[in-house]
């Protein structure tokens, strides 16, 4: 007890720097989000006025879906892909897996680009569809456009979590199953993914938190999309509406709390029943 | 209890195994396994008896040519969710998502059985593996001894029509083994279903098996009741695999073999140079004037019931004998042994 008690001031100088950082960075800035917020002619009343004005809202319920596809899209493909990776060895192996985490180097522009390149006025997709059908297929500049795109840059953060969790996966489990009659499919829904779960929720947390504040791919895309970071910008820069977009701003924090925490409460569960 | 699904014969006829990265697991094998019949798979690692186990239950198919039956059903083609059958898992292979009630319904609820119907299947089996008050515990609250019989219940409440256990006991401690033993004994007894039990330990193959096959390198060693193996050893591997065996050369002629420790009387025929073998209990450590052998103590080993003791000058190796006299035995010391007449053993 009396090394503890001789610890608690070097433990309370050694966390000094934390808190300072903790403070400037954090804290500070955050209080001062709220404050400036609540500065504007609506006073704090700011955050019920982004969400009572129908463009602010839609955007924040186009964000939130927009981002909860793209985590579940990227969950089922890397989550296929992660375990086929895992349970097969092949030539060439090695290289597709650094290949498929390539993109986490990528900053939002490019992967905007990247779209622009498939998807857009000149892009591969409008070639082959007006070769094939004769219909111009473009949608680089639409929500489809910008799903693409976070999907592109979602699926290298999900399966690698995904592939170390797969590697856990006791095969004797799958087998039993199978010996008590389970289809193939009922394998997957009875043992692969529950077994997965605590990663799919991790992964999926990180996926959908990324997605949300997604900025650069919106913005290079951004023709006719209103994700909540291009509101905020459009709100903070063209209009100069700076509460508008510091209330924005909160609300985005918040709402990626709250599916965070939902999400952490879920793998918690999970994680208690695995131990 | 009575099991609904008759209890069927298993066949395997050349059944082979080559990995796709060329490893040859088994060489042709071809087994006939009695409807009602425990056959145990005996052997060391590597030497086939999981690869044959995996053949039967549907997780390896077998190269072509081979063949799988059960009774008149040829299920060579038939993947294992198919088959019907029980599997039991060294690792217990619990889900642990699920309850032990859940585990031990997931083969009925995957068989869409009524819920009436599988409640009662459930209570049937918890009780008889006398787990009724683990119903609604989480796996991870089970001990290892807890959980082999969770997966024997899970397995055989689907009345499956063979029940192939894969190691079950290997991951127990030695006292949880030989109790669960003795309850498989009875379960397998009570149930008459044709089972298959993989293991490398000889003990509970003894213990268990009908019938055992040893096996080697891919092949069958011997296939035989516990005492055609223990006591007939048809060749070197099963001699040296199952128990202690003690080796001595020698002259047979007439009625005494010759032999570097000294004579003993011999039934067999005529033969210069001959090896025979037998087991330690059936030396008896006598006065040196009364005995047939003499050789000097290398060590011994007091394992309480039993003194385990090694002498040298006997045999070409160490000959291992076990008494329960309550004497000592200083190294160097001559000992006088006779072996029981019909204990000596021959190889082909």
């Amino acid at each position: 007890m009396s090394l503890d008690r001789k610890e608690v001031p070097l433990l309370a100088v050694m966390l000094i720097p934390v808190f300072v950082v903790f403070a400037t960075f954090f804290l500070l800035p955050m209080a001062r989000l709220v404050l400036v917020a609540g500065s504007g002619e609506n006073g704090m009343s700011e955050y019920l006025t982004v969400i009572r004005t129908p463009r602010h809202f839609e955007s924040l319920i186009a964000t939130v879906l927009l981002s909860a596809v793209t985590t579940l899209a990227a969950l089922v493909i890397s989550g296929i892909s992660g375990v086929f990776l895992e349970r097969n060895r092949f030539r060439g192996r090695e290289a597709l897996i650094s290949m498929l985490t390539f993109p986490l180097a990528f900053p939002g522009v490019v992967i905007g680009f990247l779209v622009i390149m498939l998807a857009g006025r000149q892009g591969l997709a409008k070639e082959i569809s007006t070769a094939l059908t004769g219909t111009r297929l473009v949608f680089a500049y639409s929500m489809a456009g910008l799903f693409v795109g976070y999907l592109y840059f979602s699926i290298p953060r999900v399966i690698l979590t995904l592939m170390a969790a797969a590697e856990k996966l006791d095969p004797a489990l799958e087998e039993a199953a199978r010996s008590l009659g389970a289809s193939r499919w009922q394998v997957i829904r009875d043992v692969i993914v529950p077994a997965l779960k605590p990663a799919l929720i991790a992964s999926g947390a990180i996926c959908f938190a990324t997605a949300m504040g997604a900025f650069g791919t919106a913005f290079t895309l951004a023709t006719n999309i209103d994700v909540l970071p291009m509101t905020i910008y459009t709100e903070f820069t063209l209009n100069a509406n700076i509460a508008t977009a510091a209330a924005l701003s909160i609300m985005l924090g918040i709402v990626t709390w709250i599916a965070l925490y939902i999400a952490r409460s879920l793998a918690g569960s999970t994680v208690a029943a695995a131990a | 209890m009575n099991q609904s699904t008759q209890s069927i014969d298993i066949r395997l006829i050349e059944c082979a195994k080559t990995f796709s990265d060329g490893t040859r697991a088994l060489e042709p094998l071809t087994l006939q396994i009695e409807a009602g019949e425990t056959v145990v798979l005996l052997g060391p690692s590597g030497c086939g008896k999981t690869t044959t186990l995996r053949i039967i239950a549907g997780l390896e198919s077998p190269d072509p040519g081979g063949q799988v039956l059960f009774g008149q059903d040829d299920v060579t083609n038939q993947p294992i969710e198919r088959r019907n059958v029980g599997m039991v898992f060294q690792s217990y292979a619990l889900f642990p998502n699920m309850s032990v009630e859940q585990n031990i319904a997931y083969g009925l609820t995957v068989r869409k059985m009524a819920n009436d119907e599988k409640a009662r299947r459930v209570a049937e089996m918890l009780d008889m593996m006398q787990i009724t008050e683990l119903a609604g515990r989480r796996i991870d609250q089970l001990s290892g001894g807890q959980r082999q019989r969770v997966a024997l219940a899970r397995a055989i409440a689907v009345r499956p029509r063979v029940l192939l256990l894969d190691e079950p006991l290997t991951a127990l401690d030695a006292l949880l083994r030989e109790r669960l033993r003795v309850e498989i004994d009875q379960l397998l007894r009570e149930l008459g279903i044709t089972a298959v039990y993989v293991t490398h330990d000889q003990n509970e193959a003894m213990a268990l098996g009908d019938r055992i096959v040893v096996m080697d390198k891919g092949m069958v060693a011997q296939t035989g009741t516990p005492q055609d193996i223990y006591y007939k050893p048809s060749n070197a591997f099963v001699a040296d695999f199952i128990g202690t065996i003690n080796r001595l050369r020698g002259t047979a002629n007439k009625g005494m073999l010759q032999t570097a420790g000294g004579k003993l009387p011999w039934s067999g025929p005529d033969a210069g140079d001959i090896e025979v073998l037998f087991r330690p209990e059936d030396a008896t450590i006598v006065a040196l004037d009364a005995a047939e052998l003499r050789g000097h103590v290398v060590a011994s080993y007091f394992l309480g019931d039993r003194t385990k003791v090694l002498l040298d000058g006997i045999g070409e190796q160490t000959v291992v004998v076990e008494t329960a006299d309550r004497r000592q035995f200083a190294k160097g010391a001559e000992i006088g042994l006779i072996i029981k007449p019909d204990a000596l053993m021959t190889l082909e």
